[in-house]
């Protein structure tokens, strides 16, 4: 039989912090790498695919998306078996000349965003229309769509 | 303590804000952020200097909504971001304005701060 003295494990013992130290900054250093990476990836990704909010009345489905800067005619909508996409490409207004980015959080490329309406829509009714960097398509319902009031009839 | 609960009721809830996402970058000139603002116009805008900080605050009181929401993913909280300047800055020469959502804040340096050329007699 064995009896060894029973020893503190490392790292409650005193050292100082030094060798605590190295090891977390080890660890923070394999977390931050790839985590920050994610974030950023994900900012991009959520510029590529814009947010949108969908609204209806008795008449119509709303679909607004924000896509901010954008020129009228780089925005295509389409309309393909019930569902709306929206897509283009932002392209970046002016390249700065011997300049210094500070910032670069904005998205820049093609996105695009589809939406499944819950109904039928009359597809020549659509409209579009483009302000304050929101882009807000009117989907007028299909008459079958459409509530409908069926009166009782007593006899 | 009559007057303390009083003011408390008074104040106002707090407001929610969403930083915009920005560019900023210099040049020889000075320096332009540019703040991704879908939703706001001009009425909303809001850009303030205060000692060595910009805040610039959009509303997106303008925007109507639509009938009932099905799906909403949209922030509706306004936005506020808050800079700090440069001092080569020229305050006085701040210009902003604000198209499809996107506000460009343009900061002139000073002329004192410019890079210029001596021509040598």
């Amino acid at each position: 039989m064995n009896i060894v003295r029973w020893n503190r494990p490392q790292l409650s013992t005193w050292g100082g912090f030094g060798g605590l130290s190295t090891l977390r900054n080890e660890i923070d250093r394999l977390f931050e790498a790839p985590l920050s990476e994610l974030a950023r990836a994900s900012q991009f990704l959520s510029g590529a695919t814009p947010a949108v909010d969908v609204y209806e009345d008795k008449e119509n489905f709303f679909v607004k998306a924000e896509l901010p800067g954008m020129k009228k005619e780089d925005i295509d909508v389409s309309l393909h078996d019930g569902t709306l996409s929206i897509s283009g490409e932002r392209k970046s207004e002016e390249k700065v000349e011997n300049g210094e980015v500070y910032r670069s959080e904005r998205f820049f490329g093609r996105f695009q965003r589809s939406v499944m309406l819950p109904a039928a829509v009359d597809a020549a009714q659509i409209k579009a229309q483009y302000q304050d960097g929101v882009l807000t398509v009117t989907l007028p319902k299909a008459e079958e769509a459409k509530p409908k009031q069926i009166d009782v009839q007593v006899n | 303590m009559q007057t303390t609960l009083d003011k408390q009721t008074t104040t106002p809830r707090t407001e929610q804000y969403v930083a915009p996402n920005v560019n900023i970058f210099e040049t020889q000139e000075g320096y332009v952020i540019q703040a991704e603002m879908p939703g706001v116009s001009k009425d909303g805008l809001e850009v303030t200097l205060e000692g060595n900080e910009i805040t610039i605050t959009g509303r997106r009181g303008a925007e109507t909504v639509p009938g009932q929401p099905l799906f909403r993913e949209r922030n509706t909280a306004d936005y506020r971001r808050v800079f700090e300047l440069d001092p080569a800055i020229d305050t006085s020469k701040v210009s902003a304005k604000i198209n499809q959502g996107v506000l460009t804040v343009t900061l002139p340096k000073s002329e004192r701060v410019k890079p210029r050329k001596i021509t040598v007699d």
